[in-house]
């Protein structure tokens, strides 16, 4: 494991589950880690597979993307797109050496707050577990 | 009397098959062969059998005929090209061996070569053609032979084979192609051949029931679950797996199948994989 | 279309290690519909590079660009000119790309980040099957559309084989037997007699002769003239 560091999560949140709920995490007070980034989407079929890479060429310890519940998804199939995407980076990530596991696709829907600061714990403590992003750029804290 | 002569007198003719080693060591394919000599009218030696590299037929029937045994030269179409199947064709007759079945072969993959390069120049129904044609004293070129050579031409067909049509419609391509007689995949179901054969009969060649003897239960479902066009019913599967003795209750299924089909066809080829020493007892059984 | 796959990266990555100064390029026709080698694919394999290289402390360049399709001249021409600042071109469009981008930037080295699999349909999303092997004489016509020296693994003319077995080829139980689809077709299309045509029994090979070469009608004379 090694010495303890913050690692840093990036979050890909669609504006009307994920984001609601991560709202609503935060309306509710709720605690949960507090080194996730959220970037808000309006949709996770938004997201690329390149953006996946790239973030963690650009130093996150792990990435996950969080969607709306499938069938629920508001532009009908975005979060299926998503699921194989995060699907294509895992296997890109392992060719080049770097755990799969540091991506990952969860399904929150708005009202479900407690899913998401679940997501938020454990995709830190997979970090945790599995040490910072060897491609990390400069000290490590 | 040779097999063409036999089936040529209305004699039910039975015929038998043995494979050649994988290697030079040829007592044990002798050995075999002895066992059938005298009992059948012809044994097919197999040509690299499920795509395993074997001595080949040609050379396993030369010895045949060495030891007083009638061959019949099976030839895939696997493992060469028009140029090298004309060319075997006329190796066998010069050889003199006149009785070839001519087969498509087993897909590479099946084999223990699977890297090999599959050839399939010709099939089943293009090789008959082209052994029609060198019988005509000419190539599949059209150039003129120094001397035709005779054969006495077989096929297979599939009596079990589902949709029954299609197997029906290429029998009738292999008649054309040249086919005189053939030798059928094994069947276990005297309803389903004989149904097969008011069909067939129509094309006027003989056809040799196929029987592969039923080493136990355990072969039996194997064959079912792997093997193209053979159904072993579960009665006689039952039968198998109740019997005491197996060896005797496998003599005693062939002989009875072989009986019960007679009057359908023109003979039975009885395919032994190993047990060659328990087909004079089969024939016996079924007194032929 | 011209169905590839990507190759493994250890072998894309062992074949560019010398490389300082590296071109991705992309095919924006076939590779792109099978997703194999178009402006994503790119992307994509330049970032894993990337990564790749960092993680070894390997200073590299890695640059990316995708032509419309790199088998016709005027579409790798705005390449030529500057292909001679790399050290090689890593392209990612069909085998007969490669080899002419690598003609064309000759001296430069053209390497294939693909594999040329088969000419296919897209049977599926994210599934391409094979459906043609371009044999030269083309018979569809008297097998109903679905091609026996494709779908048959053992390219028969005169099928089915003796190991087709409820509809299976011998080689898989996935696979079904070509004959038997033909078979089903035919039926379909009253045209059964279509199998029992003896005239048809012989397949002609000498038309797979390779490498082949096409000339269109009306540039043939020009090519005669020319050649004088």
């Amino acid at each position: 494991m090694g010495a303890p560091f913050t690692p840093k999560v990036v979050a890909f949140c669609c504006h009307y589950c994920a984001y609601s709920a991560a709202d609503l995490a935060g309306s509710m007070r709720m605690e949960y880690t507090t080194n996730v980034r959220i970037v808000r989407v309006m949709c996770t079929g938004r997201v690329d597979t390149v953006h996946l890479l790239k973030a963690i060429k650009d130093g996150a310890d792990a990435v996950f993307v969080a969607g709306c519940e499938e069938g629920d998804c508001h532009f009908i199939e975005g979060n299926l797109r998503a699921k194989r995407r995060v699907e294509q980076a895992k296997a890109l990530l392992e060719e080049v050496g770097i755990e799969g596991e540091r991506v990952e696709m969860f399904n929150i829907s708005a009202s479900d707050a407690q899913l998401f600061a679940a997501a938020c714990n454990q995709m830190t403590e997979r970090a945790r577990r599995l040490g910072p992003n060897p491609l990390r750029k400069g000290k490590v804290e | 009397m040779n097999l063409r002569e036999a089936l040529k007198n209305g004699k039910f003719a039975v015929t038998a098959e043995v494979g050649p080693p994988k290697g030079i060591d040829v007592s044990e394919f002798l050995e075999n062969a002895e066992l059938l000599k005298g009992r059948v009218d012809a044994v097919n030696v197999t040509d690299q059998q499920s795509a395993v590299m074997r001595l080949g037929s040609l050379a396993g029937c030369h010895l045949l005929k060495e030891k007083g045994i009638e061959p019949v030269f099976q030839m895939t179409c696997r493992d060469r090209n028009r140029i090298a199947l004309q060319s075997d064709l006329l190796n066998a007759y010069v050889l003199g061996f006149e009785n070839v079945l001519c087969l498509t072969g087993d897909y590479v993959t099946l084999g223990d070569h699977p890297q090999a390069k599959p050839v399939f120049d010709l099939d089943s129904v293009s090789l008959l053609q082209a052994a029609r044609e060198l019988e005509q004293g000419r190539d599949l070129a059209g150039k003129e032979l120094k001397g035709a050579p005779q054969f006495f031409l077989g096929a297979c067909v599939t009596p079990g084979a589902d949709p029954v049509e299609l197997q029906l419609i290429k029998m009738e391509k292999k008649v054309k192609a040249g086919a005189q007689f053939f030798q059928t995949q094994a069947i276990y179901e005297p309803k389903k051949f004989e149904a097969f054969m008011r069909e067939a009969n129509k094309f006027g060649v003989p056809v040799l029931v196929g029987i592969v003897l039923i080493r136990s239960a355990a072969m039996a479902r194997f064959m079912n679950k792997k093997v193209a066009g053979i159904y072993v019913p579960d009665e006689l599967i039952n039968e198998m797996d109740k019997a005491e003795n197996k060896a005797q209750k496998s003599i005693e299924i062939a002989a009875r199948l072989i009986s019960e089909m007679r009057s359908m066809c023109q003979g039975a080829h009885i395919m032994a994989i190993g047990l060659e020493s328990r087909v004079p007892a089969v024939l016996d059984a079924a007194g032929l | 279309m011209i169905v590839c796959e990507r190759k493994p990266f250890e072998e894309i990555k062992e074949k560019v290690q010398d490389c300082k100064k590296l071109l991705i390029l992309g095919c924006g026709t076939c590779a792109s519909v099978c997703m194999a080698g178009g402006e994503k694919e790119v992307e994509l394999l330049a970032t894993q590079l990337r990564i790749a290289n960092q993680l070894m402390g390997k200073d590299a360049e890695i640059e990316e660009a995708t032509v419309q399709r790199q088998c016709d001249s005027e579409y790798v021409e705005p390449i030529v000119e500057k292909a001679s600042k790399y050290d090689a071109i890593l392209s990612m469009a069909c085998g007969a790309g490669v080899q002419f981008v690598a003609n064309m930037v000759e001296p430069i080295p053209v390497i294939p980040a693909l594999n040329t699999c088969f000419i296919g349909v897209t049977e599926d999303e994210g599934t391409w099957t094979e459906r043609c092997r371009a044999c030269g004489n083309c018979l569809l016509a008297d097998y109903g559309g679905i091609c026996p020296i494709t779908m048959c693994p053992k390219s028969l003319v005169n099928g089915p084989c003796g190991g087709s077995k409820n509809g299976k080829c011998e080689t898989s139980n996935e696979r079904d037997c070509a004959w038997v689809l033909i078979y089903n077709r035919l039926k379909k299309q009253g045209k059964l007699d279509n199998m029992r045509n003896m005239s048809t029994t012989l397949k002609d090979y000498s038309t797979q002769t390779h490498p082949a070469r096409r000339i269109h009608e009306a540039y043939l004379k020009a090519e005669m003239d020319e050649a004088q």
